[in-house]
């Protein structure tokens, strides 16, 4: 028995793509596999663990939790869509490569789309904001120190850097050290970019 | 972890609603779904069809009076957990909705669908039962009201019937020189709760409702009973459980701390 299709048109990013999809196709699944968006990370898939966190609407939600056919007529944001028009790093993006606010990232999405979100509706968040807004989200590697540390920062760049913060300076090698090429090169494997 | 096939309708008015659910014995509503998805995605649950109703219109509202709060089934819970007015005709859903998972759940889960999911370690059901609020259900035969009371009937089951759509509920408003209070002990806020209690004082009436405690959203009547054994008189009418996060004694010593706390917080509340 072939399963029945449904046509729905997803928003992403302020594109629209048309895909033909089975009911029971989970946001989450149709952005990595029919649209191959692939920041979007699936971690848990029952709601628990906030990797697969995208904006809808601007609010942040659970795509796992949540039927690609049910997404029709949203406006949907993905980690994809938080870099600047430039191609430069989104405020929030920033501030989790300056804070080293993510290691291994498979949590990272989630993280920054829920950030993106939350200081939207609060710009100034104290240190306690700071940390209730990224509690529905889980990191295995940092402890959340930095994480937490990231919001503030990031809340900072979108304050006063705008856009076009500066990006961090690698720290001046010192006379005779030779391997500064080769440590520098580290920034690139952050899963942001560099 | 993927939801077993399901027939799809996302009907653009309450009756076609009503006719699809009818039509199938084995379809479910759509609405949230924060709590229906990790269910399917489990596969605890393999309804044949969803029928989603986040297309009808007319169901988001939160309506405030003087009588209380009234809440769509469309209505989400940060929009109600939001909402300056409910917090000042029943703080208590307010209090509550605090505590229902995350924010990011908050967001896309509705108030409604929690109370017809009616799991006893959920706060919404456990807060319609103690202020003795109702559901509007509609159904082939029109509309009926279903009182707290005999809304919650067994584990994880309401007498809402299967071709029924839960189309709002109604919390009555906190009465004037009453009080109300909500705690709960998680192992992280926003998690399911090991033990919560909600309080409503008025006058000499003292009842508290219980989440995680018993089968079923439970509420017991503590009137006349003395301050120093309203968690033990509380505790005849519970079942703590025990399993990988707490112990069933550490969960009857938790129904006596926060009985005590949520009483007191309600008293004080009510001056």
């Amino acid at each position: 028995m072939s399963e029945e299709r449904h046509d729905v048109v997803l928003t992403v990013n302020g594109t629209g793509h048309p895909i033909s999809v089975p009911a029971r196709r989970l946001l989450s699944d149709a952005l990595r596999h029919d649209l191959g968006l692939t920041g979007t990370h699936v971690g848990c898939e029952h709601g628990v663990c906030g990797a697969c966190t995208v904006l809808v609407d601007g609010r942040p939600m659970r795509s796992c939790l949540l039927f690609a056919v049910s997404a029709q007529g949203a406006e949907i944001t993905t980690v994809e869509g938080l870099t600047n028009a430039d191609g430069s790093l989104g405020p929030v993006q920033q501030a989790f490569l300056e804070c080293h606010g993510l290691q291994c990232g498979f949590c990272t999405p989630g993280f920054l789309t829920t950030i993106t979100a939350g200081l939207r509706e609060n710009p100034s968040p104290t240190h306690e904001e700071a940390i209730d807004m990224i509690a529905g989200n889980l990191c295995r590697c940092t402890g959340y120190q930095n994480i937490v540390k990231s919001v503030e920062r990031a809340a900072e760049i979108a304050r006063t850097g705008g856009p076009h913060a500066q990006p961090p300076r690698p720290p001046e090698p010192e006379a005779g050290q030779l391997d500064y090429e080769e440590r520098a090169d580290d920034s690139a494997s952050t899963g942001l970019g560099g | 972890m993927k939801p077993a096939p399901f027939a799809y309708c996302r009907p653009g008015s309450l009756t076609d609603a009503v006719a699809a659910l009818a039509g199938d014995p084995g379809a479910k509503v759509l609405a949230g779904g924060q709590s229906l998805v990790p269910l399917l995605s489990m596969r605890l649950a393999a309804p044949s069809m969803l029928v989603d109703i986040n297309g009808l219109p007319g169901l988001d509202t939160i309506t405030v009076d003087d009588d209380g709060v009234t809440v769509g089934a469309l209505a989400r819970h940060a929009d109600v957990l939001g909402s300056a007015d409910v917090r000042r005709v029943q703080p208590l859903v307010t209090m509550a909705l605090s505590h229902v998972a995350h924010a990011t759940i908050r967001n896309r889960g509705t108030t409604v669908g929690s109370l017809v999911h009616a799991d006893a370690a959920a706060e919404m059901p456990v807060v319609l039962s103690l202020l003795g609020g109702s559901l509007e259900v509609e159904g082939p035969d029109g509309r009926r009201t279903i009182p707290a009371d005999e809304l919650y009937v067994g584990p994880m089951e309401s007498s809402v019937r299967h071709d029924e759509i839960a189309v709002s509920a109604h919390f009555p408003a906190l009465a004037t020189g009453a009080g109300v209070a909500f705690e709960e002990i998680a192992r992280r806020h926003g998690d399911y709760a090991l033990v919560g209690a909600a309080a409503l004082v008025e006058g000499d009436s003292v009842k508290v409702g219980y989440l995680s405690v018993a089968d079923t959203p439970t509420v017991v009547d503590l009137s006349g009973v003395s301050d120093d054994r309203l968690g033990d008189a509380a505790l005849e009418h519970l079942e703590p459980g025990a399993d990988i996060h707490a112990t069933a004694d550490y969960r009857a010593q938790l129904v006596r701390v926060l009985t005590a706390r949520v009483v007191r917080s309600a008293r004080e509340g009510a001056q």
